[in-house]
C-alpha cells in the first residue's frame, strides 16, 4: 500500500483520531494521531491484513519546545514492505500517553528510555523506571530546557 | 519445616526486586552478576533470582555507560562533528555506526556519492564486520572456557587494523566516512593487500571450526541452549545473527538495500539447527563464523571492480538541511542500526535518536534465560553479542 | 637497575638493597584487574593478545580485584560507575596502583563539555598514578604507561622520606 493509502485507511478506521499528516516531499510519510486512541491504532496497523505492521523499527521522545512533547514510532511491515511513521504530542505538563509495549514487546525498554530522557509517562507500561540513568537522578536530560546538575552525590558534574 | 512462603527483610516485609513482578519465595536467591564481571562484555549489571541453580529471572540494569550522545549530538556545531560520537557508540564496529549515520545524512540532503565512495564503504564496512565478529567469537570462546581461539583471531585482527589504519590513521576509531565522501583515499597497494587478506584468512575460520565450532565441548555448551523462537525474535525486535540464528532469512543488505550492496553476490547465512534446535547459542554463533566467509566473498568482488574517482568530490563545504526528518537504517555486524535524524532548517542537529541494535537484542535475555542455569546465561549473553557503548549510547 | 640476568660472575651471592628487591618482586608481576568499561578495553584487550603480548612482562589479567595489584580504568567513567569503581579500588589489597587509560577517564575525554552523566577523571573518586592519553591509546601507549608505572615502583622505598632542611626547621 502507498503511504497516502495508508493514511487514508487509518483516517477512515479512527475518524477523528488523525490530527495531521504528510505523504508528499517528505522522506518518511508521517501521520499525527490523538494519544488517547493511540492502542487501538497500534493494534490496528499490526493486525490488520492489509497494513500487518509487525515491526516497531524504533521509538523515539521528542522535545518539540514551546511545552509540547512527543513519540514518534517508525512502523514496518517485513512481509508487506510498507512503512509508516505515527506521532503524537502530549502538553509537556501532563505528558501521558498510553504504551504500546502488548502490541509490539520491543516497545518495553524504548518506551522506558523515552521515559527517562524526555519525560514521557507511558500508561499501562508494566514496569516503568528509569533504565540509562541512576534512580535517583533529577530530571530529564533531552529536554530543550534541561539544566545540568552541578553535583550528584558528591561528584562535580561539569568539568 | 514451617517456613514462611514468602522471603521477608529484616522489617518482615516481603522482599521484592524491581524489575521482578512478585515477592521473592524463601528458597529463591539473588545473586549480582556485574557490573565488573569478566563475561559481561562490559559494564553490563545482571541480577539474577535463583531456585538453586536454576534461574527463575534476569532483571538487566544498563546505563553504566551512558555518554549522552544525543545530548552531544544536538550541541554540536554541524552535523560532521557528530560523526566521532557515533564511532564511540558500537566502538567494535565503528565503521559501520558511521556508515549508517553518513547514508541517513546524504538521504536527507539528496546527496550522490562517487561510485569509488560507495565501493571503498562496503569493503570497510566488510572488513568491519570481520573484525567485529572476531571479536565476538574470540571472547565467546573465552566465557566458554576456550582461550586459544582468541588469540588466533586478535592476531588476524591486526591484519585488517592495519589495512584500516593505513587508509585512516587509525586503528580502531576512525572518523573515515564522511558525509558525502570519505575523510582520505585509500593507499595505492590498497586491493593487494585486501587479496592478501582474504587469502591469509581462510585458512583461519577452518582452524576455528576445528578448535572450537564443532568441539564437543562447545556444541554441549551452546547447543539447545538459549533457544529463541522465531517469532519472539520478531516480536521482541530482534536483529542481525540473533534474529537470522532463529531461522527467519532477514537482512537490511537483500531485504532494504543502501549503497551498492545490491551489485554483490552473497548469501544470508541461518540458523538450522544443526547441533541442536533452531535459535539455539551455536546457531547464532555459527552464523557469525558464516557470516565472515560472505564478506570475504563481498569483499574479493567489490576490490576486482574498485572504480577510480576523487573521494572527496561530493563532500559539501557548508551542510544546512532544509527542516526535515530522516530514518535509515543500516545492517551493521550486530543488527539493524536505525538513525532518525531531525533537522530545523540550522547547521546542528534538532534531534538524532539512535535505534541500537543491541539494545533491542539485550531485551531479550530476560526472555531466554528463564528456566536456564547459572552458566547458560553467560553462553546466551556471548550469544547475543553485546557492545555496552551502544546499548547506553 | 635492570634485569639482573647474568650481571654477576662470582656464585649464587646477590648483594642488594631489600628496596630493590621488592620493588623489582612487584613490577615484575603486576597483574591488573579485568575491567574494561568501553572503547580503551578493546585496546586493551589487543595489548594482552599475542600481536602486542603483555605477558612478558609479567602481567596477566586477573577477574577479581582482590588478587589485583593494578586498576586500569579503560574507558569513560560514568556517574552511575564511579561509585562502584570506588568499591572495587578499597576491595583491591595494598600495594595498588591505578593508571588511568584514555582521554575519557584522564579528564571526561570528547564528553568533557555536554555530557552530563560521565566524571570528567576517574581521578574524582579514585587516586590515579599513571595517566595514558589518546583515545583510544595505542597498545604501544600503553605498554608505555605500564613502564611508566614500573619506574614509579622502581623507585619506591620502605624508609620514610626524610623532609628537607628548611622544612624539618620550621617542624622543630
Amino acid at each position: 500500500m502507498t503511504p497516502s493509502e495508508i493514511v487514508d485507511l487509518l483516517g477512515r478506521t479512527f475518524d477523528q483520531a488523525l490530527l495531521d499528516s504528510k505523504t508528499e516531499g517528505v522522506l518518511n510519510s508521517w501521520a499525527l494521531v490523538a494519544p488517547d486512541r493511540l492502542r487501538d491504532i497500534a493494534f490496528f496497523c499490526r493486525d490488520d491484513e492489509r497494513l500487518q505492521f509487525d515491526s516497531l523499527m524504533c521509538l523515539s521522545g521528542m522535545d518539540h519546545g514551546a511545552g509540547i512533547l512527543g513519540v514518534v514510532y517508525h512502523l514496518d511491515s517485513t512481509p508487506l514492505g510498507h512503512r509508516i511513521v505515527l506521532k503524537v504530542k502530549v502538553p509537556a505538563a501532563d505528558p501521558r500517553v498510553p504504551s504500546v509495549e502488548a502490541v509490539w514487546k520491543c516497545a518495553n525498554w524504548q518506551e522506558r528510555e523515552a521515559y527517562d530522557m524526555v519525560g514521557v509517562v507511558f500508561d499501562g507500561h508494566p514496569d516503568l523506571r528509569r533504565i540509562l540513568l541512576p534512580e535517583d537522578w533529577d530530571g530529564f536530560p533531552l529536554r530543550k530546557d534541561y539544566q545540568v546538575p552541578e553535583y550528584y552525590n558528591g561528584m562535580k558534574v561539569p568539568s | 519445616m514451617d517456613t514462611p512462603a514468602v522471603a521477608l527483610d529484616s522489617a518482615h516485609r516481603p522482599l521484592t526486586v524491581p524489575g521482578f513482578p512478585r515477592p521473592l519465595k524463601a528458597h529463591e536467591l539473588v545473586v549480582n552478576m556485574g557490573p565488573q564481571h569478566p563475561s559481561t562484555h562490559g559494564v553490563l549489571r545482571l541480577e539474577l533470582i535463583l531456585d538453586g541453580e536454576v534461574v527463575v529471572d534476569v532483571v538487566p540494569h544498563i546505563g553504566y555507560l551512558h555518554r549522552c550522545f544525543e545530548k552531544h549530538a544536538e550541541q554540536m556545531a554541524n552535523y560532521q562533528q557528530v560523526i566521532p560520537y557515533c564511532d564511540r557508540m558500537d566502538y567494535v564496529a565503528a565503521m559501520s555506526a558511521e556508515f549508517g549515520y553518513v547514508v541517513a545524512m546524504e538521504r536527507m540532503l539528496k546527496i550522490k556519492v562517487p561510485e569509488r565512495v560507495e565501493y571503498i564503504r562496503v569493503i570497510m564496512a566488510e572488513l568491519q564486520r570481520i573484525a567485529n565478529h572476531m571479536i565476538a567469537i574470540g571472547t565467546y570462546g573465552l566465557d566458554i572456557g576456550a582461550f586459544t581461539p582468541f588469540l588466533y583471531l586478535f592476531r588476524d585482527r591486526e591484519l585488517i587494523l592495519d589495512i584500516f589504519e593505513e587508509t585512516c590513521g587509525a586503528r580502531l576509531l576512525y572518523n573515515y566516512m564522511w558525509i558525502g565522501g570519505l575523510s582520505h583515499d585509500v593507499q595505492p597497494n590498497f586491493t593487494d593487500k585486501l587479496l592478501k587478506f582474504c587469502a591469509a584468512f581462510r585458512p583461519t575460520i577452518r582452524e576455528i571450526n576445528n578448535l572450537l565450532s564443532y568441539n564437543a565441548i562447545f556444541v554441549k555448551r551452546t547447543a539447545d541452549v538459549g533457544v529463541l523462537p522465531a517469532e519472539t525474535a520478531v516480536n521482541y525486535g530482534a536483529s542481525g545473527p540473533v534474529l537470522r540464528g532463529s531461522g527467519v532469512r532477514w537482512d537490511l543488505r537483500k531485504n532494504d538495500p543502501y549503497s551498492v550492496y545490491d551489485r554483490f553476490d552473497f548469501e544470508i547465512p541461518v540458523g538450522t539447527g544443526e547441533k541442536g534446535t533452531v535459535g539455539d547459542c551455536w546457531d547464532r554463533y555459527m552464523v557469525r563464523v558464516r557470516e565472515m566467509e560472505q564478506s570475504l566473498n563481498i569483499i574479493e568482488q567489490a576490490a576486482a571492480k574498485l572504480p577510480a574517482g576523487n573521494v572527496q568530490e561530493a563532500i559539501p563545504k557548508r551542510i544546512r538541511p532544509d527542516a526535515g526528518e530522516v530514518y535509515a537504517r543500516t545492517e551493521t555486524p550486530k543488527g539493524d542500526l536505525g538513525y532518525y535524524i531531525v533537522s530545523d532548517g540550522t547547521a546542528s542537529p534538532a534531534r538524532v535518536k539512535v535505534r541500537p541494535p543491541c539494545f533491542v537484542n539485550l531485551s531479550l535475555l530476560p526472555a531466554i534465560c528463564r528456566g536456564a542455569l547459572i552458566a547458560d546465561v553467560v553462553a546466551v549473553l556471548g550469544s547475543i553479542d553485546i557492545v555496552l557503548g551502544e546499548v547506553d549510547r | 637497575m635492570g634485569l639482573l640476568d647474568q650481571r654477576f660472575e662470582n656464585g649464587n651471592v646477590f648483594i642488594t638493597t631489600a628496596d630493590n628487591l621488592l620493588n623489582w618482586a612487584r613490577l615484575s608481576s603486576m597483574w591488573p584487574m579485568q575491567f574494561g568499561l568501553a572503547c580503551c578495553a578493546i585496546e586493551m584487550m589487543a595489548t594482552g593478545a599475542s600481536h602486542y603480548d603483555l605477558d612478558r612482562f609479567g602481567i596477566f589479567f586477573r577477574g577479581t580485584p582482590r588478587q589485583a595489584d593494578v586498576m586500569i580504568v579503560a574507558g569513560t567513567v560514568t556517574l552511575k560507575m564511579a561509585s562502584r569503581i570506588k568499591t572495587l579500588y578499597d576491595q583491591m589489597a595494598e600495594p595498588r596502583y591505578v593508571l588511568s587509560m584514555g582521554s575519557c577517564s584522564n579528564c571526561g575525554g570528547p564528553y568533557w563539555e555536554h555530557g552530563y552523566h560521565v566524571l570528567k577523571g576517574v581521578d574524582r573518586v579514585v587516586p590515579v598514578d599513571v595517566y595514558v592519553p589518546g583515545c583510544p591509546p595505542r597498545p604501544e601507549a600503553l605498554m608505555e604507561g605500564l613502564m611508566k608505572l614500573q619506574d614509579k615502583i622502581r623507585r619506591e622505598s620502605l624508609v620514610k622520606p626524610a623532609p628537607l632542611p628548611h622544612a624539618a626547621a620550621d617542624r622543630a
